[in-house]
């Protein structure tokens, strides 16, 4: 017998690759290759998705991962992310105010009447979920006359640059505790791993870039009952951040780009913290790259469960910091669920000798049964 | 994003072993103090690597912090050198790392990577062996949380994964732990020893080479330094016990192919569903071969 064990291994690689090329282009003559200009727009929140999930602002280079990964949202992260590790950190940035946001759409729950408006934006929240067939045949001409006709509409002038802050306003009337200026550093996880007890701002930083799925499934667990942050939110928003960086040479914070992003603030029931004082609301926060509310929402819940759980020891998985923050990335689980696929021989072997060797002892010690001389 | 960028198509390769250098420095350090403090779990900022969290990017992390041009690396998983993820590890590290060179001979290699198995020929004092880790805290089995752990191992206590095994004794007669056997370093911290079969531990215990642990996704690095005890956890009464090749007649089965009865087998079910045991490890299988046609003993 020859040596069959796993031989082999490379031109299977190679194989998987072509085979996988293959049912990308499978379409053939008739196919037009997907353009990255495409996916970044018309495929808006799947790029969104990537850029935040992937934790680098790149909607380009998620677009190209989107297009290679043939539309798998964790691969298209996690390439992201593993591009990102052979760049150096050259900068930190410094504190952006999101109230400067250029905003798209910002909504409140909590009041109807906010500073500034409601301004509902691009949301499909109140549309009907019907089949819309007359996307399945969309003629290039409408297509290409849409968005100029929606502008036309608009007079510049009607666009305000920005919002006021709905906290803002719960702070001003003694709603919620005042603003505490912190001099704490924040946590950077690309360049620390986590060692609980960890501050907050390493929580945030882990849920901003965690995978939506895994953050909205253990945020609905404390929605439903396994927690009880009940939030209001105070105030989602979705627009342009104008990122500012000191000058290399000035110092003075000047403008060097923009990134999309979602901001959600949750307002929780009131506590008394120190058991002094006054009884105020309490806050959630969550914030993410690109177009993503669900996912900010969940981060805006846990954030508030976190922070009771570690004051008060975790009541539940929702508020236990270890539960949460290592069990959200999608980079990490995606990952470990793979692996399983590898071969797993040596340790199969080992189990098997146990099993058996049990197995046996447990044979030797039962008194054989009557007639039977198997 | 400015409709005018264009991604650069033709960027020059990626810098010398993947990773940038405050990531490659930063590895290193945490592999001195794992080196300094044999078998503790010194976290450090895993970074993503271009394969699956869980198909070696730890033992890559550290690979690749150690490499440099004139090196020889071997990469093994399940013992051979031609399993898909070997191939696909050893390829990455020949595209990012031009002038190192590598070898499916474990002799040759100056540095050697591997999953799940500790090659068969002992390892030489110039050798370094990173093992991949999927798990690296033998407690996990014990207690969820890693902060507890960490309590647990400061004051070496590790009477609940005693009272696990003792439980195992009770209920099967026998310890039930197959591979990962909690292993104590230098007397003092236990360590998941990767999943490693039982058959491979005493290879850790006084060796001559440095083995250097790397769990990526868990973010940990440790160490079991060279000629350093390595003492599986067991009972005085209760023997450590490796898997067990012997046949029905209570011979020790030999490999299959090259004859061996001293080494780690593979259980193969042929297509007629005959059994057949054969070297995990396929250097050395090969080895044992050639000295067989020479009329060599090994």
């Amino acid at each position: 017998m020859g040596y069959v064990a796993i031989k082999g291994g490379g031109r299977a690689i190679q194989g998987a690759d072509a085979a996988l090329d293959a049912l990308r282009t499978r379409e053939g003559e008739q196919g037009t290759p997907l353009s990255l200009d495409t996916i970044e727009n018309q495929l808006r929140l799947l790029t969104s998705r990537v850029i935040s999930e992937g934790g680098l602002y790149h909607p380009r280079l998620a677009a190209l991962a989107i297009k290679q990964m043939q539309g798998d949202t964790l691969e298209a992260a996690f390439a992201l992310r593993a591009y990102r590790s052979t760049k150096p950190r050259l900068l930190q940035t410094p504190v952006q105010n999101t109230a400067n946001m250029r905003l798209i759409r910002r909504i409140s729950s909590a009041f109807k009447d906010i500073p500034g408006g409601q301004m509902l934006g691009p949301t499909p929240d109140y549309a009907l979920r019907l089949m819309r067939m007359d996307l399945a045949d969309e003629s290039p001409e409408a297509f290409r006359s849409m968005a100029q006709r929606f502008l036309d509409d608009v007079p510049a002038s009607d666009l305000p640059d920005s919002f006021p802050k709905v906290v803002d306003a719960l702070r001003a009337e003694g709603l919620l505790p005042a603003l505490e200026n912190t001099t704490q550093e924040a946590f950077d996880i690309t360049r620390e791993p986590l060692v609980f007890p960890v501050p907050r701002s390493a929580a945030l930083a882990t849920m901003a870039r965690a995978e939506t799925g895994s953050l909205l499934a253990i945020a609905y667990s404390n929605m439903r009952g396994y927690g009880d942050v009940h939030p209001t939110i105070a105030e989602l928003r979705v627009g342009y951040l104008p990122v500012m960086l000191p000058h290399p040479v000035t110092g003075e914070p000047v403008e060097a780009g923009e990134v999309l992003m979602t901001e959600c603030e949750v307002v929780a029931m009131y506590e008394n913290e120190d058991g002094s004082g006054t009884p105020t609301f309490t806050l959630g926060y969550g914030a993410c790259f690109g177009h993503n509310e669900v996912k900010a929402i969940s981060m805006a819940i846990l954030d508030r469960a976190l922070q009771k759980g570690m004051r008060d020891g975790p009541g539940n998985p929702s508020e236990d910091p270890e539960f949460v923050l290592l069990h959200v990335d999608g980079v990490d689980s995606m990952g470990f669920a793979s692996h399983y696929k590898m071969p797993h021989y040596v340790t199969f072997q080992s189990d098997m000798d146990r099993l058996r060797t049990t197995q046996q002892k447990q044979a030797q010690s039962e008194p054989s049964t009557p007639g039977d001389c198997a | 994003m400015n409709p005018l960028y264009t991604l650069p198509v033709d960027e020059p390769a990626y810098s010398f072993g993947f990773l940038d250098e405050y990531a490659k420095r930063e590895v290193r350090r945490s592999i001195l103090k794992a080196i300094c403090i044999p078998g503790y779990q010194t976290p450090y900022a895993s970074r993503e690597m271009p394969m699956g969290r869980g198909f070696g990017t730890g033992g890559l992390q550290l690979t690749l912090a150690l490499i440099g041009p004139g090196d020889t690396l071997k990469v093994i998983d399940q013992g051979a050198d031609d399993s898909v993820n070997a191939v696909n590890l050893r390829h990455f590290v020949e595209l990012t790392c031009p002038g190192v060179d590598t070898s499916e001979h474990t002799a040759e290699a100056s540095l050697i990577q591997s999953r799940h198995r500790i090659p068969e020929r002992p390892l030489e004092p110039s050798q370094v062996l990173v093992l991949q880790v999927p798990y690296p805290d033998p407690l996990v089995i014990v207690e969820a949380s890693e902060s507890r752990r960490k309590v647990m191992h400061g004051e070496g206590d590790y009477s609940r994964l005693l009272t696990k095994l003792y439980e195992d004794i009770v209920q099967f007669d026998e310890i039930t732990i197959a591979h990962r056997y909690p292993t104590r370093i230098n007397g003092h911290y236990v360590i998941d020893p990767s999943p490693i079969p039982r058959f491979d531990i005493s290879k850790l215990h006084q060796s001559r080479a440095l083995t250097l642990l790397g769990a990526g996704r868990e973010k940990k690095i440790y160490a079991v330094p060279p000629y350093t005890n390595a003492a599986p956890l067991v009972f005085d009464d209760v023997p450590f016990r490796v898997e067990d090749f012997t046949d029905d007649d209570g011979h020790r089965r030999p490999c299959g192919r090259c004859a061996s009865r001293e080494s780690f087998l593979d259980e193969i079910i042929d297509d007629s569903g005959t059994r057949h045991w054969q070297c995990s490890d396929s250097d050395y299988c090969n080895e044992h071969l050639a000295q067989a046609d020479t009329g060599e003993r090994p």
